[in-house]
């Protein structure tokens, strides 16, 4: 029974949390925290691969006496929980094989071996849940774990402003998340999942937008986003790996969950909402991503592109499942949760291989970086590997879920409804600009760390990273291309998810002649990502191979050319700032308020030309300044409260219950 | 049988695309250099330099690493691929359903990707200023694309090329959005070919090149591999444009020899005018500045975005 094994995997978890916190100062302690994390994590991935592979397998539950007293605590494992159970562990068991490798470059192993188990404790424990109460508990515990993870190296000060950030904006969510379960447990008040799928709450809409509130901002949907990369790349790499890899995953399966199951059927506009918020964050992510220069930040920005289309998927879903179309509403559900899988994939890939670029070289910041390539090759490789992926190109995996999208968007001039048919267009040249942007975001975040000459000694000097945890890339580079490879596969395992979801599921893929992928008819569209990776490997080869035969393979080594002036200051490259700067000049203009200012020195005088990009967060500006300020004037305000005295105390708490009892006798 | 014979003129097309594209590419030197008053050199001189750029030894950077070796092989191999999905003379050969249009985007994506990679390889100043200005023509050249073949998927029902070209034989009429698809798909063959107003192809003046400034420090059999790439990504995309606006003539599947000789000859019939009204277009105008570039694509997606707009509101526009 996989439920119990993965709840034996969660106990393996919090033990392991309970015996790293024992263990303090020991030598053996972080192998033995990410070794048993790795095995838990194993075991875990096994129960929900078998689960998932197992044909109509029918859900498992199983109730403990542990919560509240009269209800304990459900816990579930169904077609949806075990795919995202699936998706936790694997980034959570390469999280783990990294760090057995890279975990002597942690300075604070202290502040980080007790909690990184009870994190993904916490992640699964998310997904099993089957209660309000458990779910919000394991929510929370996940907030706490991860906030104090990101506050690891402390002594920072831009960390801890990221943890009080972060723990603000988790707070806000999980209280949404409250609220939301509150309103679907209705006066009835029963806090187990199975009763809330048969109760229709009257208040859906709310709880739709407490839910996007909720997950939202755990997830990073813009405007909610604010915190994350300020938080993420604060983290110890392999963390920040599962902060964005995995993390925001179960903040989209807790949306998935109530939005999709438990809040009853879909009205129309909660699709407009989702799609419109989806598309502005793809592309304020990805231009955002573009405008970084700190090799993490620009990753976690990235991370709220890739939300911003898993939820464009999701708001497709709606849209066409609110009309009733089950059909395309299975495809678009699929091209969402396909998503939530390669960006698990290629985010804690990439993640990672920022975290071995930082053990090698101390450095983050990509301005004094470059020239990896030649010291840290196989490190290059499967980060390459992560960048083709992530800017979706074929034959990767990244490719597949956004060829399904647009598929799914190609559907949509069915839907009935006006708004949607203006918007969903626009939302589809938005996720097109937005795969290309991310493109060449990665051109640069590849070119500028890895190609190129050594911006500083500490990049010149790096060294290649230790075997495990290159092996945790590889595993992870080879898995990007076997899901661009082998799509079909994946959409037959994603199969009985979208049918529990949506009623309908997509053709049966594996049954296809040379593992073509068809999402509806073969006139109208296929894709066969074997037969292109075989045919541009072939190709290339056999080029390769008849050239050097036939023509020449005589090879010379000389100076660089540079139309005859090559500068040997490794200065005179391309830095990431001015890489970005064209797109900058050309999109960040309006979004950012970019503004260039430079100052020159007059002749003859000895100080440098300095040149100064501002950029303002306009978001910022105007949701989260203002409400701050607002809130600092309230509670500035309200000081004067505690300093009362003992009547005027009585007299409040008299007018306060009789201003409840009035409302009470008028509800009733 | 019949698989036989559509295997062969699969492989007919695969290296037909590559046979074509320097004849193409000197085809389109020989009309630019006529309408210029000038000579020019003989048609042919394309396939001779690439032969004489093969047998050369490749001068390679010291810094230089496996990438910027790799990457003129991955390039020319993933256009190759792209090309040879394209029908030219024949639709529905095997091979076709590997690949949608999105997909043939993608795969010039993947292409792109490697050769803005390797302009930054040796770590010098031209080529990343060609690496950052292809990324932003890039970035809005795609997404350009990607409405365009949202435009002639809505109208044909399908993203398939071969089903594209069968549905546009047969009486789909002038159309509004078609005629704004075609408009843009011009403008972005334009940029994405390094043609002049974007780019020039045969500048090495340093400030204003873009695609030379990345391959600046290739010689040899990778230059040699990188133009041929370029020379098959030109005719793929007169291909394109003649296999989505002007298919007549494309050899539907299971038909006659003549049939296929007729498709050849208009395929071919094609691809040269297509050329020559490219280099009429390229002298009479002028070279742009990099920041006009952006407002000239933008338009380009703009026109594709109202084109899927307005099947959006009605299939009948």
């Amino acid at each position: 029974m996989q439920v119990a094994i993965a709840l034996w995997g969660v106990a393996v978890l919090l033990g392991t949390g309970v015996a790293a916190t024992l263990l303090q100062g020991s030598r053996l302690a972080t192998g033995l925290t990410y070794g048993a994390s790795l095995f838990a994590c194993l075991a875990m991935l096994g129960a929900s691969c078998q689960y998932l592979l197992a044909a109509a397998a029918s859900t498992q539950g199983m109730q403990l006496p542990l919560g509240l007293p009269w209800t304990g605590t459900h816990f579930r494992l169904d077609a949806l929980a075990a795919f995202f159970l699936l998706v936790v562990n694997l980034g959570g068991a390469s999280t783990s094989l990294f760090a057995l490798g890279h975990g002597r470059h942690e300075t604070a192993p202290g502040r980080v071996l007790p909690f990184y188990p009870l994190f993904l404790a916490g992640m699964n424990l998310v997904v099993l849940a089957d209660d309000a109460f458990g779910f919000l508990l394991a929510w929370e515990f996940m907030s706490v774990t991860s906030w104090a993870l990101v506050l690891a190296h402390h002594r920072d000060p831009s960390n801890r402003r990221a943890g009080y950030i972060y723990i603000l904006m988790a707070s806000f969510g999980t209280l949404a998340l409250l609220l939301a379960f509150g309103l679907l447990a209705g006066a009835a008040g029963s806090y187990t999942f199975a009763d809330m799928r048969g109760a229709n709450s009257p208040l859906s809409a709310l709880v739709l937008i407490l839910a996007l509130l909720g997950a939202g901002s755990k997830a990073g949907l813009v405007p909610l986003h604010v915190w994350l990369p300020l938080a993420h790349p604060a983290a110890p790499s392999h963390v920040s790996a599962l902060m964005s890899g995995v993390m925001t995953k179960v903040a989209v399966y807790g949306f998935i969950r109530i939005a999709f199951e438990l809040n009853g059927p879909p009205t129309w506009w909660w699709s407009v909402l989702l799609i419109v918020l989806a598309a502005i964050t793809c592309v304020l992510g990805v231009l955002s991503a573009l405008m970084q220069h700190d090799l993490k930040r620009l990753l976690a920005y990235h991370t709220v592109e890739n939300i911003g289309i898993i939820f464009l998927g999701l708001g497709l879903c709606l849209a066409f499942s609110s009309h009733g179309l089950p059909g395309p509403a299975a495809l678009a559900l699929t091209a969402a949760l396909f998503h939530v899988f390669n960006h698990c994939l290629f985010k804690t890939l990439l993640f990672l291989g920022s975290g071995a670029v930082l053990g090698a070289t101390g450095e983050r910041d990509m301005e004094h970086l470059g020239g990896l390539i030649h010291r840290m090759p196989l490190t290059a490789f499967t980060f390459l590997t992560g960048c083709m992926a992530i800017s979706a190109l074929p034959p990767l995996n990244g490719f597949v879920s956004e060829w399904l999208t647009f598929q799914a968007i190609l559907l949509s001039p069915a839907l009935p409804s006006w708004a949607l048919k203006l918007i969903i267009p626009a939302a589809g040249a938005l996720l097109a600009l937005s795969a290309a942007l991310a493109a060449a975001c990665f051109v640069k975040a590849f070119g500028v760390t890895f190609l190129g000459r050594p911006r500083s000694d500490a990049a010149e000097r790096a060294k290649e990273a230790e075997p495990l945890t290159l092996a945790a890339m590889f595993v992870l580079a080879l898995l990007c291309l076997l899901a661009g490879v082998l799509p079909g596969l994946c959409i037959d395992v994603l199969a009985p998810v979208v049918e529990s979801l949506t009623g309908a599921r997509m053709p049966q893929q594996s049954t296809l002649a040379y593992l073509s992928i068809v999402p509806v008819a073969a006139s109208r569209s296929s894709y066969n990502g074997l037969m292109i990776f075989l045919s541009i490997a072939i190709a290339a080869l056999v080029t390769i191979e008849v050239i050097h035969r036939f023509a020449s393979r005589a090879i010379r080594r000389g100076p660089a050319w540079d139309c005859g002036f090559p500068l040997t200051s490794p200065g005179s490259q391309y830095t990431a700032d001015s890489f970005a700067q064209p797109i900058r000049r050309v999109f960040g203009s309006v979004i950012f308020q970019a503004r260039e200012h430079v100052e020159m020195p007059l002749p003859g005088e000895q100080r440098p030309a300095r040149l100064t990009v501002i950029l303002r967060d306009l978001l910022w500006e105007v949701i989260y300044a203002p409400l701050a300020g607002g809130i600092a004037l309230i509670a500035d305000r309200l000081n004067r409260l505690q300093f009362l005295t003992i009547r005027q105390y009585l007299s409040l708490v008299f007018i306060a219950l009789i201003g409840l009892l009035l409302v009470v006798s008028i509800w009733t | 049988m019949d698989l036989i014979v559509a295997l062969i003129l699969a492989a007919l097309q695969i290296f037909a695309v590559l046979a074509l594209a320097p004849l193409l590419v000197g085809f389109t030197r020989k009309v630019k250099a006529r309408t210029l008053r000038r000579t020019g050199p003989p048609i042919v001189q394309p396939y001779r330099d690439l032969l004489k750029l093969l047998r050369k030894e490749a001068i390679v950077a010291e810094n230089a690493s496996w990438l910027f070796r790799a990457a003129p092989y991955m390039i020319f191999a993933a256009t190759w691929v792209a090309a040879a999905l394209v029908p030219t003379f024949a639709a529905g050969l095997p091979f076709g359903g590997m690949a949608d249009m999105i997909a043939i985007i993608a795969l010039l994506g993947s292409a792109r990707f490697f050769l803005a990679l390797a302009g930054m390889d040796i770590g010098t100043s031209f080529g990343g200023i060609g690496s950052s200005r292809e990324m932003l023509f890039a970035s809005l050249a795609e997404p350009a694309m990607i409405m365009i073949v949202f435009t002639v998927a809505l109208i044909a029902g399908s993203t398939q090329l071969s089903s594209v070209a069968s549905v546009m034989q047969g009486d789909v009429g002038l159309r509004v959005s078609l005629g704004l698809a075609a408009a843009a798909l011009v403008i972005v063959a334009i940029a994405e070919n390094a043609r002049i107003p974007v780019d020039n192809p045969a500048t090495h003046l340093e400030l204003t090149m873009v695609h030379e400034a990345m391959v600046l420090e290739y010689s040899g059999r990778h230059l040699a591999m990188l133009e041929l790439a370029a020379g098959v990504k030109l005719l793929l995309y007169l291909s394109l444009i003649a296999c989505i606006f002007v298919p007549w003539g494309l050899a539907p599947p299971g038909s006659g020899p003549a049939a296929y000789a007729l498709g050849a000859v208009l395929y071919l019939g094609k691809l040269l005018s297509g050329a020559f009204l490219l280099v009429l277009f390229e002298t009479s105008i002028a070279k742009m500045r990099v920041f006009r570039v952006p407002q000239f694509l933008g338009a380009a997606l703009m026109l594709g975005l109202l084109g899927t707009l307005l099947l959006f509101v009605s299939r009948s526009f």
